[in-house]
């Protein structure tokens, strides 16, 4: 359904079946499919591990945590069933990844998740897809019968003496449930309403047995791992970030799409020659560069980064999820952080007081500030509110909140006082604004 | 009962692939909504006894989730994606354009029941926005030209 993009710098290792039929099993086959899985049957536990830790596959829900060290705290022994839980909860804001990977190759993700299973000693996996994404489910459904249909699933598989199922699941309209402790508890039947860590997942998960939970991206990437060595993966990026991963190009570029690209690749080179440069020859103001929930990089910023993991985190800054969204000059930050904002105040569950509130107030704050009626000490406040709910909430999403507005405030502070004394948005002097619709719900 | 026999051993079916009985109801709920057209009252009690919950435990799950509805939407639900990648390619016009067009505001139907209007968080379109969800058909890449297009088709299908 979504138009696939592409350019010569991809190097098409997880998107290398897009448009090319997959979905249906005999094609997948022919293209590899299932090799990676029986290769894995022939492999003890801890050698699967280890070949996902060489290959410094890092996690592409966004956090990017090691995903073999994550396999690694499981528990040998458990009293309690294991489970993988496959997150195709995609819905941080700029990002549009999984849902290629779930449209076009659904049994990488099936066979990424059976390795997994074996690497940790779970027999039952869960591929949990968004609620809007009822054609992805459909799909997803249709690929785990035909595999059942071939004995690749259920008892016995692949004649190898073992059993493993996998089931789909579906959510319906959260975004709070792409944070893997909220997940569970929406997997469960209830609210997705974050549970407090430690004890992480990986030891007390689902039904309190011990819990792999990996995103779509990172689980579709195993097999080609084990079939193609974890060295050769890891050789494509920079030391410590292992690999390609999809960037969802959006916003200001001419030419937006998904593409394949090693860890590391210029940013600069991704906006203007893969994205194509920004349009109608305006000039670049800012970066979202991986989700909504990340800092925004400034134009001087953007142009000197590479985007793998620690060229980030060496600024004390993030990665996230993939989602690069593209600002061009006439951008007007103090809307572009109401609209951020109005996103997380939607989504924040309630549960802990500063994002349930901060969230609140800084919505208020920021509309009406954009609306002309903003203070000076306002724009300091803003900044402190945020800064306030950073590390104080269950899960993340009060720093998804915080992390953006903090960033938008010391970058472009000149725009905030340009809103000041009832003057109308720079941007936008015909004064629109105050009828941006409001959500209610 | 408050939905088919059909959905209801589909339900059966599933539920056999988890640990506890409450576990498929967010996709239990999502279902019968779908064929209900809203959260009925008759569905939280069918679900809660499905599930040995109370109705008060399920309708705290409906609550959390906001595809979920307790009053009818139109035939067509037009859901307009506001956040940032849309809104940077112009869907606070394209929502104007639906209003104007269809006569109505955010979770509001026209007369004849056959459109909804809802204005909605990331769909993930964002490389192909600005985007439109009508139930569970994207439609992406629009113009308000384009999108009278993609309305004039549900129209013609009535």
């Amino acid at each position: 359904m979504a138009n696939l993009t592409s350019h010569p710098d991809e190097i098409r290792v997880v998107s290398q079946r897009f448009g090319k039929g997959a979905t249906d099993l005999s094609t997948y086959l022919q293209l590899d499919g299932y090799k990676a899985v029986q290769k894995a049957l022939a492999m003890q536990p801890d050698d699967i591990i280890n070949e996902v830790k060489t290959s410094n596959l890092r996690g592409r829900g966004g956090a990017g945590f090691p995903t073999g060290m994550k396999w690694s705290f499981v528990p040998k022994q458990s009293d309690k069933p294991k489970y993988i839980l496959v997150n195709g909860d995609e819905s941080e804001p700029g990002t549009c990844k999984d849902r290629l990977i779930l449209e076009h190759d659904p049994h990488s993700v099936i066979e990424g998740v059976i390795i997994a299973g074996l690497a940790v000693g779970a027999k039952i996996g869960y591929v949990y897809i968004r609620g809007e994404y009822r054609y992805l489910v459909d799909i997803m459904r249709q690929a785990i019968a035909d595999a059942y249909a071939k004995g690749f699933l259920g008892k016995n598989i692949f004649g190898s003496g073992k059993d493993f199922d996998v089931y789909w699941h579906t959510g319906a309209g959260a975004y709070e449930v792409g944070e893997e402790s909220a997940l569970m508890e929406s997997l469960e039947g209830k609210r997705g309403i974050p549970r407090i860590r430690p004890p992480f997942p990986a030891v007390v998960g689902l039904w309190g047995g011990p819990t792999v939970i990996n995103n779509v991206e990172s689980i579709a990437a195993v097999p080609h791992i084990i079939l193609m060595g974890g060295q050769k993966f890891a050789n494509y990026g920079p030391p410590k970030n292992g690999g390609t991963r999809l960037f969802c190009l959006s916003g200001h570029v001419n030419k937006p799409g998904v593409y394949e690209l090693p860890l590391g690749y210029p940013l600069k080179t991704l906006i203007y020659d893969v994205g194509g440069g920004i349009p109608n020859g305006r000039k670049l103001k800012a970066v979202v560069p991986g989700g909504s929930s990340t800092f925004l990089l400034n134009a001087e910023e953007a142009e000197s980064i590479n985007m793998d993991f620690d060229s980030f985190a060496k600024r004390g800054e993030f990665l996230g999820s993939g989602g690069v969204v593209i600002l061009d000059d006439q951008t007007c930050m103090v809307k572009f952080a109401l609209r951020v904002m109005k996103f997380y105040q939607h989504e924040s569950c309630g549960w802990c007081i500063p994002c349930r509130e901060g969230t609140d107030w800084l919505k208020k704050t920021l509309t009406r500030f954009h609306n002309g009626g903003g203070l000076r000490k306002d724009i300091d406040n803003i900044r402190y509110l945020a800064q306030n709910m950073l590390g104080r909430t269950f899960c993340p999403l009060g720093d998804a909140a915080a992390i953006p507005t903090m960033s938008i405030v010391d970058k472009w502070r000149s725009e905030f006082e340009a809103h000041l004394e009832g003057k109308p948005c720079p941007f936008d002097p015909e004064g629109k604004i105050s009828e941006l619709p409001v959500l209610s719900h | 009962m408050a939905i088919s026999e059909k959905l209801d051993q589909f339900f059966d079916a599933k539920m056999k692939e988890y640990p506890t009985k409450r576990s498929f109801l967010v996709p239990m709920l999502l279902y019968s909504q779908d064929e209900v057209g809203y959260i009925s009252d008759e569905v939280v009690a069918h679900l809660a006894k499905k599930t040995d919950l109370t109705e008060l435990e399920v309708r705290n799950v409906v609550s959390y989730y906001s595809m979920l509805r307790s009053r009818p939407a139109g035939k067509y639900n037009v859901q307009v994606c506001t956040n940032i990648c849309c809104m940077l390619r112009g869907a606070d016009e394209l929502m104007e354009h639906c209003e104007k067009r269809l006569g109505i505001g955010h979770k509001e139907t026209t007369p004849d029941g056959m459109f909804s209007l809802e204005e909605v968080e990331c769909i993930g379109a964002c490389s192909w926005a600005p985007a439109v969800q009508v139930n569970y058909d994207f439609h992406e890449n629009l113009t308000p030209d384009a999108m009278d297009k993609v309305l004039e088709n549900y129209r013609k299908r009535g």
